[in-house]
């Protein structure tokens, strides 16, 4: 393609010469370090509720892209993947896949960083991938092995990464909201100046325990940004049948909220950024991402019973995240399209290779079905359930001890080690 | 406005005037209405921007200030000087818990109390009197009338390290957490494969009080003890209630601590030093020959009641109060049923699948051999607590039934 410019010499292509001449010739920067800025508008401006919406107008560059294009495919193809895997009965019990959502997970990892909190329902594969969790924990987890990221024991909907402050995974609607509320409340008593992102559904979002929340988050001014990724079937319920009032980002009444098109990555940074910085000063706002699942629910919903395949058809034609990101590539000239598919091939790859290891992997020692119930320590001799054996003890996480000099190490909530 | 974190008594003042970025404690203060210009007890910073941390934790320097610091105001009989004559301090078992919960509160800046009426109103079981005015208000929350959602918070703020203690103002409500607490206390230690802990403690009376009606006299034990992942506690006495709330904040597995209505007056003179009660460990509270009494909380004063009419009719009975709910302290329990061959548990939960009826199964599966007769477990009964005084009287086992018990099973 960057031949042709120079080939091509009408009018319109002068401004191409005055690029430096490595982007007009093939010797252009490798798209995954180029970070000159590109700006782009979103494909639909914000709607907004009790406060001003951010502009439509995003900064991006091309590492960025490359780096979205890159984890959604990689998200994409492990969906995928997933699903021949439960069908192949390797998966069992509940699989929910978040294939069509990708943006909604990418962009907002793109606006946050790892001292900001995520926490999210049972869809939670690919959020827990943004965090940095490996294919490997993925696909062992799924298949309930040793290597997966909860040791096997949690399954699809307990995926957890403590290093990257992802708490879950959880398999309760809306459950999972106080424990975000609960996490901001954290963030505040450490003054840890990072916010809690709580995901929650469309479904979810009729669920009184999260007015509760959100009414003690405003009154007690936490960071809490409550995310509703409306992919607007709870289930097998569409959210006209469900919500009297199904403009979700207007629901939290005192809070504000933003709606968003959530298969637009780009937006849901502008978005993401704009609510971090919102709920710093201001405490809680509530997010609605307008996205879409290809799957139906979980592997035993087909998906078709409460929707058209032209439904799904359509929006996998117009709107699919992949395919924004790929045109945007392509039209500002990052890349080529047979670099794209290179990158798909090379993910796929990728992803196959994770499920050849993790099928390697052995399912967990029988002594764990009894370890991880109870968190042993603390120098208070612990004993089993029945008390008849003594279990030794180490020193736990942030090294309490009950001795009566009183000597305390607080690791977690602050960063500085006290002076003793 | 006071920063700093109030960690001694003594040395409030010399804190109180560093500036910091803390947050506008003022606006956390919801009622208007509140007198104090300046919270002395100021909300805790931790002033990060400078490198420097605003604790006083010097460990000796605490310690010995402890003891003068627990005496707030409202609480002259604790003081040192009016018990000269003997060790310890004498009071009351709710100022007891609250005695331990501020010392813990001392001790460790991570934690926190959450609950209605926990703050400013000083609970209404005034178990947490004075700590909001000392802690300040992020650290003494008044929660909105929301069990769920609040009880769901302080588990999340749990698993990033923090220790809340969440009051329940009657055990019943918790029923309206049970989610939070069976789906995401009891078990997200085990399903993040040991990524989490939860050292959260939920606490509150339950138990059948004077004539409350029945569903503010609920007996829940029963329905927790199922859950993986958590352990129960029930305390009886001031030194166990304060050891036992200590024990159970310093624990990194979720613990619920039952206490009952009826014993938040018991005074009982307590060391001035600190301690705490191993929370899986049982209490032996008279040692005998002929019978083992298990009881625990409330039942334990009506057991010890009926004790004094079996000695005088010349029997010797051994009552262990099991204070651990979850696990049973089968250790203390079998040795004991090794000694005396004789079992008699008497509980307030429910008949059916209370935590009698699991310790009898436990019994019996662990120690059977050693059983001389059949285990008789005496518990309350399976009626919602009328609110008439015989029948409330009724629910409850009364120590004359206690009695004809013993003496059933020692024939």
């Amino acid at each position: 393609m960057a031949l042709s410019h120079l080939a091509s010499s009408s009018p319109s292509r002068s401004a191409n010469l005055l690029k430096p001449l490595s982007s007009v010739i093939s010797l252009r920067r490798p798209i995954s370090t180029d970070t000159t800025p590109i700006t782009v508008e979103t494909s639909v401006p914000f709607t907004a509720h009790q406060c001003e919406a951010p502009s439509r107008t995003v900064q991006t560059n091309a590492k960025e892209l490359a780096t979205f294009f890159r984890d959604m495919v990689v998200m994409r193809r492990m969906e995928i993947a997933a699903d021949s895997l439960y069908k192949a009965k390797l998966i069992r019990g509940f699989c929910h896949l978040y294939d069509g959502q990708e943006a909604v997970a990418v962009g907002m990892e793109a606006a946050l960083t790892k001292k900001d909190c995520i926490i999210t329902s049972y869809r939670d594969h690919c959020t827990f991938v943004a965090r940095g969790g490996t294919l490997l924990e993925v696909f062992a987890e799924l298949m309930g092995r040793q290597a997966g990221c909860s040791k096997g024991k949690g399954g699809s909907m307990h995926f957890y990464k403590k290093d990257s402050n992802f708490y879950g995974g959880h398999g309760i609607v809306g459950a999972q909201v106080p424990l975000g509320c609960g996490l901001a409340f954290a963030q505040k008593y450490c003054k840890d100046e990072a916010v809690t992102f709580a995901l929650y559904g469309d479904g979810a979002a009729n669920q009184g325990q999260l007015f509760e929340a959100l009414n003690i988050s405003a009154l007690w001014d936490l960071p809490a940004i409550l995310v509703c990724e409306n992919n607007h079937y709870g289930m097998g319920t569409a959210e006209w049948r469900a919500a009297k009032s199904p403009a979700y980002y207007k629901r939290g009444d005192y809070a504000p909220g933003l709606k968003v098109d959530g298969m637009d990555a780009l937006a849901v940074k502008q978005a993401c950024a704009f609510a971090k910085e919102h709920a710093l000063k201001n405490g809680p706002i509530i997010l609605e991402m307008d996205t879409y699942r290809y799957h139906g629910h979980s592997m035993s919903d087909p998906g078709s019973t409460y929707r058209t395949r032209d439904e799904i058809t359509g929006v996998r034609q117009e709107r699919d995240p992949i395919e924004r990101i790929r045109k945007l590539i392509l039209s500002h000239d990052l890349s080529t399209d047979k670099e794209l598919k290179d990158i798909e091939k090379e993910v796929r790859k990728e992803v196959d290779d994770a499920i050849a290891q993790a099928k390697e992997n052995p399912v967990p020692e029988p002594s764990e079905l009894f370890s991880d119930v109870y968190a042993k320590g603390l120098g208070v001799e612990s004993f089993g359930a029945d008390r008849k054996e003594k279990n030794s003890h180490g020193r736990h996480l942030d090294n309490t001890r009950d001795d009566p000099s009183g000597e305390v190490i607080i690791g977690l909530c602050f960063h500085n080690p006290l002076p003793a | 406005m006071a920063t700093g974190f109030h960690g001694v008594g003594a040395a409030v003042a010399a804190l109180s005037s560093s500036p910091s970025n803390s947050f506008d404690s003022k606006k956390l203060l919801c009622s208007p209405r509140r007198s104090f210009p300046v919270r002395k007890g100021a909300s805790f910073v931790a002033d990060r921007s400078d490198g420097s941390v605003n604790l006083d934790l010097n460990p000796k320097a605490r310690r010995a200030q402890q003891l003068i610091v627990n005496a707030v105001a409202n609480k002259a009989d604790s003081s040192p000087a009016s018990s000269s004559s003997k060790p310890g301090h004498e009071l009351l078992l709710f100022e007891a818990l609250r005695e331990g919960l501020e010392e813990e509160m001392d001790r460790d800046p991570r934690v926190c109390v959450m609950g209605e009426d926990v703050g400013h109103y000083g609970g209404s079981y005034k178990v947490t009197r004075g700590l909001a005015e000392k802690f300040g208000d992020l650290r003494v929350l008044d929660t909105p009338i929301a069990e769920n959602s609040f009880t769901g918070m302080g588990i999340g703020a749990a698993m990033t390290g923090l220790r809340p203690v969440v009051e329940g103002m009657n055990m019943g409500f918790l029923l309206l957490a049970f989610n939070q607490i069976s789906n995401n206390c009891g078990m997200l230690h085990y399903t993040s494969g040991g990524q989490f802990t939860i050292p959260i403690v939920i606490r509150g009376p339950g138990g059948v009080g004077r004539q409350l009606g029945a569903e503010h006299s609920q007996r829940l034990e029963s329905y927790f003890q199922s859950i993986p992942g958590i352990q129960m506690v029930a305390c009886s006495t001031p030194y166990n209630a304060k050891g036992l709330m200590k024990a159970a904040i310093r624990s990194e597995n979720p613990v619920i601590l039952f206490e009952h209505v009826l014993l938040y007056n018991l005074k009982e003179r307590i060391p001035d030093e600190d301690y705490i009660c191993n929370l899986e460990e049982a209490e032996m509270v008279r040692p005998g020959e002929h019978v083992t009494i298990l009881t625990y909380s409330r039942m334990r004063y009506h057991v010890m009641q009926a004790a004094k009419t079996l000695v005088n009719k010349g029997y010797d009975p051994e009552v262990i109060d099991i204070r651990s709910l979850k696990p049973f302290d089968l250790h203390t329990i079998g040795n004991s049923v090794k000694k005396t061959h004789r079992v008699l548990i008497v509980e307030e939960c429910m008949r059916t699948g209370g935590i009698g009826a699991s310790l009898t199964a436990a019994i019996t599966e662990n120690f059977h051999d050693y059983l001389d007769t059949p285990i008789m477990c005496l518990s309350s009964q399976d009626v919602p607590t009328p609110y008439a005084g015989t029948l409330e009287e009724w629910t409850v086992v009364q120590p004359a039934q206690i009695v004809t018990a013993v003496e059933q099973l020692c024939k």
